[in-house]
C-alpha cells in the first residue's frame, strides 16, 4: 500500500473536522440553543479579544506538552488514556517539592520540572508494567485516572492541607521562588511553552530521525517484523510510557507552580487536558511537531467552553460533546485517506 | 439469616446491577468481535432518557422510560457501528469517543432535569424483610437467557463464529457486517438498560455524572469474568460487595475515605493483572477488536 499523500491527508482532516461541528450544531440545536449564537460566542470571546487570546495560550500549553507526547505513543500503538492522571501526579510530585524539599532559589523551578516528570513517568510506567500481564493499557489508564484523583483529594484534605484554608480544601501557596514567571497581565507561563514547543520539535526529531524513534515505528506498524528483528516490544512501550507520562506530568508541574501555585482539587488542576490531548495527537495524524498546530485548534474549544459556561450559562461538559464528535469523525474519516471512494456494487 | 448478611446480599445485588446489565451488553457485542468502551457514555443516555420520560407526569408509563433508555443506548452504540463495522475505524479509540459523547450529551441535554423529582419510581419487590428490585430479577433472567443462546442456539453460535472467525463465517454465508452491528446495538442497549436502573430504581434522580465510572468497571468485569454472561453474576456481585463494604467502613474506621473511592479501581486492576497472570485475557473472542475485510488476512 502506497502512503497517502499529505493534501489528502489534510483535505479529509479539515473535512471531518467541518462534520463534526455541524453534528455538535445539531447537538445544540437538540438542546434548545442556537448554533450560531454558541460558536459565535466562542470564537468571539477566544480569537477576538486580547484577553481571551492569553485564555486560549493558557490552554494550549498543557495540551501542547501532553499532545506531543501522545502522538509518539499512538504510533507505538500504545494507547495511553490516561494522561489526566499522569498530569495530576505530575502536579502533586511538583508540589511536594515546591512546599517541602529546601532547594536553593534558582535551582527550585528546574526541581519542581523535573519532579513532575518523575511522578507523570511513574504513573504511566504502572500501566506499561501491567501491559506485560495483558492488562490492556486503555483501561489500565483509565482506572489510574481515577486512583490519581482520590490521591490529590486525600493529600490537599489531609497532610498537605494548608493552615489557611477555610472551607475549601487545597495547601498552602508554594514559595515565590517555585512560581513560574508569566507574560505580563496573564497566565501564559512561557517557561513551560518553551518547554512545550522545544519537546515537541525534540519528539519529531527523535521519531523521524533516531534509532529509537524508528525501532518505535517498526513496533507501532508492525510488530511481527518488530519481533523477528529482534526489537523488543516491550523496551518500547515502557520507554514511551515513561516519555508520554513525563510530558504530562512535567503540564502538570506547569499547572500548579505557574497559575495555582499551591495543589488544589483535581478538578481545578486540569479542565480534561488528557483526554482533548488525546485529538490534539490523532489531529496531528501521529506527529509531534504538529501539535504547535492542533493544540492552539483545541486551545479555542476548551477556552470556548468556559465562555459557554459563564455566558450561555451550559455545562463544562459541552466540551467533552465537541471531543468525542471531532474524535469519532476523525477516525471514521481514515477509510477515505487510504482507499478511494466508488459509489455502487464493489 | 443473619440480618448484616442480608444487608450485605441486597446491597451487592443493587450494585452489581447496572454492572451486571452493562456487562452483558459487553459481552454480547464482544462475542461478536466488536469492543465497545462506550459503556460508560450508553449509560448515561440511557439514565437520561428514562428519567426524562418518567418524570413528566406522576403516570407516565415505565415501560416506555425503560424503552427510551434503551433506545438511545443503542442510537448511541449505533454510531459505533457505522464507525467500526462500515468505516472500519479503530474501535478502541471509538469506543473511547463515545463514552466522551454520551457523559457529555447526557450532561449538556440532562442540566434542566437536574433536582427534579421523579414521579414515577419503579418499586421494589417485596419478599420477607428482603427488598429486590425488578431489574436485578431481569438482569438475573437476561444473563441466564444470554448465557442459554450463546452456547445453544444456532444463531448465537453465528454470532460466536463472528467474534472467532469471521472469514470463515463469511464463507459459509453469514453477514459478518449485520451481525456484528445487530450485536452492537444490542450491547448498547443493555447499557441504556443499566441506566434506566440507575436513574429509575437505584437513585430514582438525575445528575451529571450519576455512572460514576461504573460503566469502566463493567467493561474491565467482561475481561475479569472471560466473556460468560453467568460468570457475569459472579463478578457483578463481588464488585458490588466491594462497595458495600466502602460503603460500610466508611466513617467507621481510620482509613480515609479516599482509599474507598479509589477501591473500586485499584480493585480492577489487581483483578485485570490477575486474569491477565493466568492468562485469562487468552479467552477473549479471536477476532475480537478488529475490523472484517472481505479478502483480507
Amino acid at each position: 500500500m502506497t502512503a497517502p499523500s499529505a493534501a489528502r491527508t489534510a483535505l479529509v482532516t479539515v473535512a471531518s473536522v467541518v462534520v463534526a461541528l455541524l453534528i455538535c450544531a445539531l447537538v445544540f440545536v437538540l438542546a434548545g440553543q442556537s448554533p450560531a449564537e454558541v460558536y459565535g460566542t466562542m470564537l468571539r470571546g477566544t480569537l477576538g479579544d486580547p484577553t481571551g487570546l492569553a485564555e486560549v495560550g493558557r490552554r494550549t500549553i498543557p495540551l501542547l506538552l501532553i499532545g506531543a507526547g501522545l502522538a509518539l505513543a499512538f504510533r507505538a500503538q500504545f494507547f495511553n488514556i490516561g494522561a489526566e492522571g499522569q498530569l495530576l501526579l505530575g502536579a502533586v510530585f511538583a508540589a511536594g517539592t515546591a512546599l517541602f524539599l529546601p532547594i536553593p532559589g534558582a535551582l527550585l523551578v528546574p526541581a519542581v520540572f523535573a519532579a513532575g516528570f518523575v511522578g507523570g513517568g511513574l504513573w504511566a510506567l504502572v500501566a506499561a508494567a501491567l501491559r506485560r500481564v495483558n492488562v490492556n493499557e486503555i483501561l489500565s489508564t483509565l482506572m489510574l485516572n481515577y486512583i490519581a484523583v482520590a490521591l490529590v483529594t486525600y493529600l490537599i484534605a489531609g497532610p498537605w492541607k494548608g493552615k489557611d484554608v477555610r472551607g475549601y480544601i487545597y495547601t498552602d501557596t508554594f514559595p515565590q521562588g517555585a512560581w513560574l514567571p508569566t507574560f505580563s497581565g496573564t497566565q501564559v507561563h512561557w517557561p513551560t511553552l518553551l518547554l512545550g514547543v522545544a519537546l515537541a520539535l525534540g519528539l519529531q526529531w527523535l521519531l523521524t530521525r533516531s534509532t529509537f524513534g524508528y525501532a518505535l515505528r517498526v513496533v507501532g506498524e508492525n510488530p511481527g517484523a518488530a519481533h523477528y528483528a529482534g526489537l523488543s516490544s516491550t523496551r518500547v512501550a515502557t520507554l514511551v510510557a515513561l516519555l508520554t507520562g513525563g510530558l504530562a506530568g512535567l503540564a502538570g508541574a506547569g499547572e500548579v507552580a505557574g497559575i495555582h501555585h499551591r495543589l488544589l482539587e483535581a478538578s481545578q488542576i486540569s479542565l480534561g487536558y488528557g483526554f482533548t490531548a488525546v485529538i490534539v495527537a490523532w489531529l496531528a495524524r501521529g506527529n509531534p511537531a504538529l501539535c504547535l498546530i492542533t493544540a492552539p485548534l483545541m486551545g479555542v474549544i476548551l477556552a470556548g467552553g468556559d465562555l459557554l459556561k459563564i455566558d450561555l450559562n451550559l455545562p463544562f461538559r459541552v466540551v467533552d460533546i465537541f471531543s468525542g464528535v471531532i474524535l469519532l469523525c476523525l477516525i471514521a474519516s481514515e477509510v477515505f485517506i487510504r482507499h478511494r471512494v466508488k459509489w455502487g456494487r464493489a | 439469616m443473619d440480618s448484616i448478611v442480608i444487608e450485605a446480599l441486597v446491597r451487592a445485588l443493587a450494585v452489581g446491577t447496572p454492572l451486571l446489565l452493562a456487562c452483558l451488553g459487553a459481552i454480547l457485542n464482544e462475542r461478536a468481535g466488536v469492543v465497545n468502551l462506550g459503556v460508560e457514555g450508553m449509560m448515561a443516555v440511557g439514565a437520561l432518557a428514562a428519567f426524562a420520560v418518567a418524570s413528566k407526569s406522576p403516570d407516565a408509563s415505565l415501560w416506555a422510560a425503560v424503552g427510551a433508555a434503551m433506545l438511545a443506548g443503542a442510537a448511541l452504540s449505533g454510531l459505533h457501528a457505522v464507525a467500526t463495522v462500515t468505516l472500519r475505524a479503530n474501535q478502541f479509540v471509538s469506543g473511547l469517543a463515545l463514552a466522551l459523547i454520551g457523559t457529555g450529551a447526557a450532561g449538556l441535554l440532562g442540566k434542566k432535569f437536574e433536582g427534579l423529582p421523579l414521579f414515577n419510581k419503579v418499586q421494589d419487590w417485596t419478599l420477607g424483610n428482603f427488598t429486590i428490585s425488578p431489574f436485578t430479577v431481569a438482569a438475573l433472567i437476561l444473563a441466564a437467557l444470554l448465557a442459554f443462546w450463546l452456547t445453544a442456539t444456532r444463531s448465537g453460535l453465528t454470532l460466536r463464529s463472528v467474534g472467532e472467525n469471521p472469514a470463515a463465517a463469511d464463507v459459509l454465508g453469514v453477514n459478518v457486517g449485520l451481525t456484528r452491528v445487530l450485536a452492537v446495538l444490542g450491547g448498547g442497549a443493555l447499557a441504556g438498560l443499566a441506566g434506566a436502573f440507575l436513574s429509575l430504581s437505584y437513585r430514582s434522580s438525575w445528575a451529571d455524572n450519576m455512572t460514576n465510572g461504573l460503566g469502566w468497571i463493567a467493561v474491565a468485569l467482561v475481561i475479569f469474568v472471560g466473556w460468560r454472561p453467568l460468570r457475569a453474576i459472579a463478578g457483578a456481585l463481588f464488585f458490588g460487595f466491594l462497595y458495600y463494604l466502602q460503603f460500610r467502613l466508611q466513617g467507621n474506621s481510620n482509613v480515609p475515605t479516599e482509599v474507598f473511592s479509589a477501591m473500586p479501581f485499584i480493585l480492577v486492576l489487581v483483578v485485570l493483572a490477575l486474569a491477565g497472570v493466568r492468562g485469562q485475557a487468552g479467552d477473549a473472542p479471536a477476532a475480537l477488536g478488529r475490523a472484517y475485510v472481505r479478502g483480507e488476512r
